[in-house]
């Protein structure tokens, strides 16, 4: 009889584990094991999250900045009434461009690639579950967003607004392939942010060190695990709607076409069920910001957990609950409408219960005001204006006078850069001496934070003048008897300051990589994981992982009976191992060998990324171009041998 | 002091805001204008804005009051200053009650603008509509058709951009669209509702005030978006009926020979491709109709005002002021251009 | 990278950026000829009021150059143009032929080519083609002319318009492959092959 140790080659020994504490061997080799492979083929080949999501965030970056000076030119067209500098159809493509830019590539991507540095340090793991897809999902958004921008240069940039409402985007009103490409970068960026959002779920479920339980999560990661949700459901809708217009457009289906059954209004709702949950998305992240920054400079621990928990989730669901606010001006039936004003009502209540949770923090706190609570200061007076215009705008009777006009335009940046953009540079402040080693200057920061105020509100405040004045949206340019040219001419200021705070912004970051005063591991004094490691990370970011008793592992190391276990020990040292734990509770579960670095996510997303673009000018594309992504994908996951025998090594191990 | 200077700061927005609000409130009812209303469906929304925006300010007032109060009062600290780790042992009942009252307090004012919205709902939708005018709108890329229905069929007329409608007196106006979606928008008189290709909405409003008020199409609609705007000529029954009459008068006959010429050239170059004159050959309905072109405000939908002057040089070259447009520029000779405007001046 | 696969690259990325340029370049006020009326009229019927021809000193139509072979957005124009100035009422809306022969077929009667498309709108041309120069400005004429030639499948795919916000009883322009003649005898007498 054959015995099954026969058939298998004879087992490698089991590489080393770590010490606690950790010694200066158990260190150099962890870092020699874990960290990115060197040289040409090495940059395409790294994996480690840390890498990824800085590469992530300065793309990210980069297309704010596109976006910012989309914003800039087309303030300045708007500047003075009967303005010439940019023509109807330039104006077209750069508001399309400058939502499709902001929405798609820009905020809810930033959000994901800072919470794939952060989470894995606050949950105490050495990398995030899947770190190729995570690689591979970086690629795909990278390869979507050029793809837009080069289209965009080629006068083929969206000119149907980052919404497309048909049939202005359809076949017979938007000719050439200009709403393709939109369509297009839609499925980029949403493939992108799905398979972010496994890495993240599966991360948060699954990696965490052991005590960690659910309860005793940091907010920030409650915030970014309940995003990663909506994601999953929101993200599948907006890619069915523009899986249709791309069907409608290239092969003549009539999906949006009236005339044969077909509906307008299927786009707007499959479209705005994405949409509303969208600027979800967009928010509670910045809701992550603030209930991680708050408690570190109020010296306290977060008032009301567990309700700011149950705020998180319940903003989540109900945001799936608001989509036809955006359709009120609609012949949808009105009763229906007041349901949807009910809803949009209502959410405000979870949003209220976490900012009086904030404001109980810093009332029974210790402050100090340093740059990231400048931030979040703003946070509150920016997002709550904002909130109040929503609760204007979710009734139907006022909706339906500043639906479309420039009132509008004022709540939307109030919310998201009130809810998202400030607490997104109060993050970077507050998180940068992690990320580099380095503190950011404080008082070019105190600069950046004036003019991003003043010029925030100079610029959008008038706009909701504007709006109740009559100005509608997505113009070009306007009648000077309207007597609008003021307020445009006050908004148009305030945005050239705001210009002038985010290149403040970026001389601050690049400054400080190399000039800025040296942090420690924990400049700020926080309580959470992330403030246990070093400054930056090391390649593993735990050389022993923590064991976990409280919601603030830091604040709470203080105290604590030398009797009980502070670390694990044994994780091997020499091959990528992780402890992978239960879901609720953290309890250790198995050792899970994790990926080598490879190029092949790389490669697979350049050959995704031709598919994708093929088939904006044939439907063959689809056919011919699933061979060279079935073929990447298949090397990708093909078992290597030195990964099996190490595996098959870690396995054996009594 | 820094932090009691940055909470002064912070305080001082909202009062300047509320002097900008109430500078815009008093500030000459523009005819576009959200809070000028004309009407009793404008007037019901305007009363739930007041309300709202009282509501809202005080919550308003209220976070950032109580945020005042922390940056002014509360102490300070830097990093060394040990966490305060206590709160774990003992319940916050003060804390607890305090965000308890708050949130209830913001339900209870939730529902009171929920119930205060779907009030003004049944409002709107409670407009008599006894003896109403029918309307019939039709947008396009980028004018206004507007077909005024009647019982007989003799009285219904066609015209674009320019609506007469008698004070007082209730009008449905039926929305179609002939291309993409738009967006039907006459603040000082009501809300906005869109047309949608392939559905027919339904509008009804009332003007109670006489003037001259402007419209806006309010969902982009493509390159002249902008420019697609629509006057409401709002004037008492006596005026109004003389107006509609005159409506529905065929083009009266070229007097002289220029307007002989004029006409000639519209029915026989490119114009009567597009363009409808009731009493002549020309019935297309691909753009506006001109019957009466004279008797109206402004032309192209708003951007122009109607002038011989703008007249000819729109039909010059309509690219210049609505670049995209439909309308194609037409190279006819000067003389030629003047006997066609002095046709067109003629049409009242 | 490999070195040698950038200039196919380079040419493949120059290529599609030309096209791109022109086919979604946007000229809404393009040069109008001097000429307003053709020089002869071979059809009876005009729209509207008739109106004479140039004469013998007008330079002839067309007087400016076709343009539009890979511009989408003078296609899609000349498609709204064929509808507006009831084409279909005669050619039938997919141009499969009614009253007036197909044109979604590759036989011309009277030639194919541009320059022939414009000169049957323009002039009109016997039993029943009106005669549209004068009538239909020259630059929406050439719209009109590029749209016509999709109807049988000509111009690249991604230059012709896709199915149109209307009934639909035939296949979207840009699926369309030059076919074979439609129908019995031509006008002329000649059998269809």
């Amino acid at each position: 009889m054959i015995q099954v140790q026969d058939l298998e080659p004879a087992p490698a020994p089991r590489p080393p584990g770590n010490a606690v504490p950790p010694t200066q061997a158990d260190r150099d080799a962890l870092e020699h094991t874990w960290r990115d492979p060197q040289g040409f083929v090495g940059w395409f080949s790294a994996i480690n999250h840390k890498t990824i999501s800085k590469r992530f965030l300065l793309t990210t970056f980069g297309f704010f900045v596109a976006g910012g000076l989309i914003a800039v030119a087309m303030r300045l067209q708007l500047m003075r009434p009967a303005n010439g500098l940019i023509g109807p159809d330039l104006y077209n493509q750069l508001f399309s461009m400058h939502g499709t830019t902001m929405m798609f590539l820009f905020a809810v991507p930033v959000m994901q690639a800072i919470s794939i540095y952060l989470i894995p340090l606050m949950v105490g793991a050495r990398s995030v579950a899947f770190p190729r897809m995570n690689a591979y999902a970086y690629w795909v958004f990278l390869f979507g967003g050029l793809m837009l921008y080069a289209a965009f240069l080629l006068n083929i940039g969206p000119d149907a607004g980052w919404f497309s409402y048909v049939p202005l985007a359809g076949p017979e009103y938007a000719p050439g392939k200009r709403v393709d490409f939109w369509a297009q970068l839609v499925t980029f960026t949403e493939l992108s942010a799905l398979l972010e959002a496994i890495v993240i779920i599966t991360t948060v479920f699954k990696l965490r060190a052991p005590g960690m339980a659910l309860n005793r999560i940091p907010l920030f990661v409650w915030a970014m695990l309940v995003t990663a949700f909506m994601v999953l459901f929101a993200m599948p809708s907006v890619m069915l709607a523009s899986t249709g217009l791309i069907m409608d457009r290239l092969v003549g289906t009539h999906f949006y076409n009236p005339a044969q059954n077909g509906d307008a209004l299927l786009w707007q709702h499959l479209f705005w069920f994405f949409g509303h949950p969208e600027v979800y998305l967009i928010f509670i992240p910045g809701l992550g910001f603030l209930s991680a920054i708050i408690p570190t400079f109020a010296r306290r621990p977060i008032f009301g957990y567990t309700a700011m928990v149950l705020s998180l989730i319940a903003t989540a669901f109900l945001s799936f609950g608001l989509w036809v606010h955006h359709m009120f001006a609609t012949n949808l039936p009105e009763v229906g409408k007041s349901f949807f004003t009910a809803a949009s009502m209502l959410i405000a209540v979870p949003s209220a219960v976490q900012i009086f949770c904030w404001i109980a923090t810093l009332w029974t706190g210790r402050l100090n005001l340093k740059l990231p609570m400048l931030f979040v200061l703003a946070f509150f007076f920016i997002l709550v204006l904002g909130g109040l215009t929503g609760v204007i705008l979710a009734s139907v009777p006022l909706d339906l006078q500043v639906h479309d006009t420039y009132f509008v335009v004022a709540h939307l940046h109030y919310v998201l850069l009130g809810g998202a953009v400030f607490p997104l540079a109060g993050a970077v402040y507050y998180w940068y001496p992690k990320f580099t080693g380095r503190l950011m200057n404080e008082r070019l920061g105190r600069w950046n934070f004036w003019l991003f105020f003043i010029g925030f509100n100079l610029a959008f405040f008038p706009m909701h003048l504007l709006g109740l004045k009559g100005m509608t949206r997505r113009v070009y340019t306007y009648p000077a008897e309207m007597g609008w040219g003021m307020l445009n001419f006050t908004a148009t200021m305030g945005a050239l300051l705001i210009g002038a705070s985010v290149m403040l912004f970026a001389i601050n970051l690049w400054r400080s990589r190399t000039r800025g005063q040296p942090a420690g591991p924990d400049p700020w004094g926080g309580g959470t994981l992330e403030w246990a490691t070093a400054s930056p990370p090391s390649a593993v970011n735990f050389e022993a992982i923590p064991v976990v008793y409280g919601r603030d592992p830091v604040w709470e190391t203080a105290d604590h009976p030398p009797s009980r276990p502070e670390a694990v020990a044994g994780l091997a040292t020499t091959a990528r191992e992780q402890l992978v734990t239960s879901v609720l509770d953290a309890q250790p579960d198995h050792r899970q060998q994790f990926p080598q670095p490879t190029p092949w996510p790389f490669i697979s997303a350049g050959a995704t990324s031709a598919l994708f673009i093929g088939s904006i000018f044939t439907p063959w594309a689809v056919v011919w171009g699933a061979v060279p992504v079935a073929i990447a994908l298949t090397i990708w996951f093909w078992p290597r041998h030195d990964e099996t025998a190490v595996n098959v090594a870690l396995e054996k191990s009594a | 002091m820094k932090g009691i200077l940055r909470g002064a700061v912070r305080a001082v927005q909202p009062v300047f805001a509320g002097a900008l609000i109430a500078a815009a409130f008093g500030l000459q009812a523009q005819p576009q204008d959200v809070l000028a209303p004309a009407g009793p469906q404008a007037a019901h929304i305007q009363s739930l804005w007041n309300l709202t925006v009282v509501v809202c300010s005080i919550v308003f007032a209220a976070v950032l009051g109580a945020l005042v109060y922390v940056l002014w009062r509360r102490p300070r600290a830097d990093i060394s200053a040990l966490p305060d780790l206590s709160v774990h042992m003992k319940p916050e009942s003060a804390a607890m009650r305090s965000v308890g009252g708050a949130v209830v307090a913001s339900v209870l004012l939730l529902l009171l603008l929920i119930v205060a919205s779907v009030l003004t709902d049944r409002a709107l939708a409670h407009l008599s509509l006894r003896d109403a005018l029918h309307v019939q709108i039709t947008a396009n890329q980028w004018w206004w058709e507007a077909r005024y229905d009647d019982e007989q069929a003799s009285n219904v007329f066609t015209t674009a951009n320019e609506l007469h409608i008698p004070a007082g007196r209730p009008v449905i106006f039926s929305l179609r669209s002939n291309d993409v979606i738009h967006s039907f928008w006459v603040p000082n008189l009501h809300g906005k509702k869109d047309l949608i290709p392939g559905r027919t909405a339904t509008l009804q409003l009332q003007a109670d005030r006489p003037g001259v008020y402007r419209g806006q199409c309010a969902e982009f609609c493509g390159l002249q978006h902008s420019f697609m705007a629509l006057r409401v000529v709002v004037e008492s029954q006596a005026q109004y009926e003389p107006w509609a009459q005159g409506q529905r008068q065929p083009a009266p006959e070229p007097n002289d020979e220029s307007k002989q010429r004029g006409r000639d050239l519209f029915l026989g170059t490119s114009c009567a491709m597009c363009h409808a004159i009731q009493g002549t050959d020309a019935s297309a309905r691909r753009g506006p109709d001109l019957t009466h072109l004279a008797s109206r405000q402004t032309i192209a939908a708003g951007t122009l005002h109607n002038t011989p002057d703008n007249l000819a040089r729109w039909i010059r070259n309509p690219q210049q002021f609505k670049p995209g447009a439909n309308m194609p520029a037409t190279n006819l000779s000067d003389d030629e251009l003047k006997a066609l405007v002095a046709y067109l001046v003629s049409l009242s | 990278m490999n070195h040698r696969a950038m200039l196919p690259l380079l040419m493949a990325g120059l290529a599609f950026s030309f096209s791109a340029c022109e086919r979604e370049q946007r000229v809404f006020d393009p040069p109008q000829g001097a000429a307003s009326a053709p020089k002869v009229r071979l059809g009876s019927l005009q729209p509207g009021q008739p109106m004479g021809t140039a004469g013998e000193k007008a330079p002839s139509l067309p007087a400016t150059p076709y343009t539009f072979e890979g511009n989408a957005f003078a296609v899609s124009q000349g498609k709204r143009l064929y509808r507006w100035f009831n084409c279909s009422g005669c050619h039938a809306a997919g141009g499969g032929g009614d009253a007036g022969p197909p044109l979604s077929d590759d036989r011309w009667i009277y030639g194919g080519e541009p320059n022939n498309i414009f000169a049957s709108i323009a002039e009109g041309r016997p039993n029943g083609m009106p005669s549209f120069g004068g009538h239909i400005p020259e630059d929406q004429l050439w719209q009109i002319v590029a749209y016509v030639r999709t109807l049988s499948g000509q111009l690249r795919k991604d230059v012709k318009p896709g199915r149109g916000d209307t009934l639909q009883a035939s296949p979207p322009e840009a699926s369309r492959q030059p076919g074979p003649p439609k129908g019995g005898k031509a006008m002329d007498g000649t059998e269809a092959r």
